[in-house]
């Protein structure tokens, strides 16, 4: 874990860049963030599904998984892609600044 | 007046509940009834061997209601819906079972039709699934003709039942191809969504290991987003292509079509919320769920159910007695992994505790994380366990529910054990 600062506030990240406390968060860290993931302007489709997964986290205790997030999000699993081409979950979970979804089990 | 318990779902955790409970409770204490479509008790772990001519799914197959106690009502009907507000079951036959305590054991259903092209042109014929018995047996047809080209295993998403059942595919596979003489002739392909061979880190390591000693290929992060059966390939998501002669794809899971059937039951894809410890469902207090059909963070496998059973059972008794529940489920799992050349391995884990290496269950015992030969016996021994001491809802002498620390080694858990 090491702790970092994003738009001027000191976070904690695990190895894998995902938040590893989901409160440190706050919405003007995620340009920054999605700009390291190659994300240069967030939409509101970007939005739509930032604000889902942090909802779904917060009420579930787990990120969802790309098959949920197509099936609850309102957003189809095609144009999840075409978001967070390097995979939505994982990609939109750390942009979200919540801890790695563990759908996979 | 006597408790009216009724069970939907006559497979590992409803028998196994069934039976417990009917030990539990006289007859004029408590009515149990069991509910499924069919009275067919398929043994799962089987299935895995159907396909190499090990076993056959005859052998695999029993009558459901064989396997209930006496003084378990069982009904052969396919379930409409619960109607979770008036505490009744809608039987597909028309009748209608009230219940003072439903307990959702219906475990999860494949759905391969979510998958574009998935059961389009090729299914049964060059793309399979050895999930199901009619499945598993067309694959042993193809794979006793398959002389030459690339294998491809999949797995669409996760979860799915019995998550190292795909890397045991592979090596049984391995093993298969080695003794006809044909290995070299043979590409094998694993093709997995998740980061690597399997979902927890130091077992991840030791399988993948295992699977490039044996020239095992394998494609992380790949997420099927269409099988085409004619043209031979994968399609991801993100466009990559895995081309394959013949495909062994572990489809999409969900629960059981009722639950969607049912206002406030299940989640987007049917399967129940279910408090982690405890058992009991977060949508009534008068429902709890056993197995596959749960939402908690365990494996979908038998021996998770089996090692539920005492927690729900005890449970379903403190909640009829008024009493507070125990939050007694540890997320214990036990899995023998099947590696070929009558070998086998063997992890234990739960909730907190990732697999690693040591003897099970204590310091003395069958070795973890690491193949022999004791532990492929221990898994044909199971399936006569199976029958004879897990569906009666037996103890088993040496395996507690809870997952025994003493025997493992002492490896410090990544901070973020996430996946």
């Amino acid at each position: 874990m090491t702790t970092e600062t994003i738009a001027g506030v000191a976070v904690d990240r695990n190895e894998e860049g995902f938040f590893t406390d989901a409160t440190q968060w706050t919405e003007d860290m995620a340009p920054e963030l999605a700009k390291a993931e190659g994300i240069d302007e967030l939409t509101p489709d970007h939005w739509t599904v930032i604000r889902f997964m942090r909802s779904e986290y917060f009420d579930k205790g787990t990120g969802p998984t790309v098959r949920m997030l197509g099936k609850t999000s309102g957003v189809s699993v095609k144009e999840l892609y075409q978001l967070f081409p390097k995979g939505p979950a994982k990609i939109a979970a750390r942009i979200a600044g919540i801890p790695k979804p563990r759908g996979c089990i | 007046m006597a408790q009216r318990i009724v069970i939907l779902g006559g497979g590992t955790g409803g028998t196994l509940t069934a039976n417990r409970l009917r030990r539990l409770y006289k007859p004029a204490e408590a009515t149990i009834t069991v509910v499924d479509q069919d009275d067919r008790h398929v043994y799962q772990p089987g299935l895995l061997f159907v396909p190499f001519g090990l076993s056959h799914t005859e052998e695999i197959v029993r009558p459901r209601q064989r396997q209930l106690r006496d003084g378990v009502a069982f009904i052969e009907s396919g379930i409409d819906r619960v109607d979770i507000e008036a505490d009744e079951v809608h039987l597909a036959n028309g009748d209608v079972l009230a219940y003072d305590v439903l307990i959702v054991a219906t475990g999860a259903r494949l759905v391969p039709e979510e998958t574009e092209g998935l059961t389009g042109p090729g299914w049964m014929d060059k793309v399979f699934t050895f999930y199901t018995p009619e499945g598993a047996g067309a694959l042993a047809r193809a794979l006793a003709t398959f002389d030459q080209g690339r294998l491809v295993v999949n797995v669409v998403d996760m979860p799915i039942k019995c998550p190292v059942a795909p890397l045991e595919f592979l090596f049984l596979a391995d093993w298969y191809f080695t003794e006809r003489g044909i290995r070299d002739r043979v590409d094998l392909v694993y093709a997995t969504p998740l980061d690597g061979a399997f979902t927890k880190p130091i077992a991840s390591a030791q399988l993948g290991g295992m699977l490039e000693d044996r020239h095992i290929e394998v494609v992380t992060e790949f997420n099927t987003g269409e099988v085409d059966g004619e043209g031979g390939r994968l399609v991801s998501w993100d466009e990559r292509e895995v081309p394959f002669d013949l495909a062994v794809v572990i489809p999409l899971h969900g629960g059981a079509e009722y639950v969607g059937r049912s206002p406030g039951l299940g989640d987007a894809v049917d399967f129940v919320p279910t408090d982690d410890r405890t058992l009991q469902s977060k949508v009534k207090p008068n429902i709890f769920v056993i197995g596959d059909a749960a939402t908690v963070p365990a494996s979908k496998a038998g021996s998770v159910t089996h090692f539920e059973g005492e927690t729900l059972v005890e449970n379903v008794r403190r909640f009829l007695a008024g009493e507070a529940l125990e939050p007694g489920f540890d997320g214990h799992a036990n899995c023998f992994i099947e590696t070929g050349y009558h070998k086998a391995l063997l992890i234990d884990f739960n909730y907190e505790q990732e697999p690693v290496p040591g003897h099970y269950p204590s310091r003395v015992g069958l070795p973890l994380l690491k193949e022999s030969r004791l532990n492929h016996l221990g898994k044909l021994l199971f399936q006569s366990v199976y029958w004879h001491s897990l569906l009666p809802g037996r103890d088993l002498p040496g395996v507690g529910s809870l997952m025994p620390a003493a025997g493992k080694q002492k490896i410090p858990a990544p901070k973020e054990a996430s996946q």
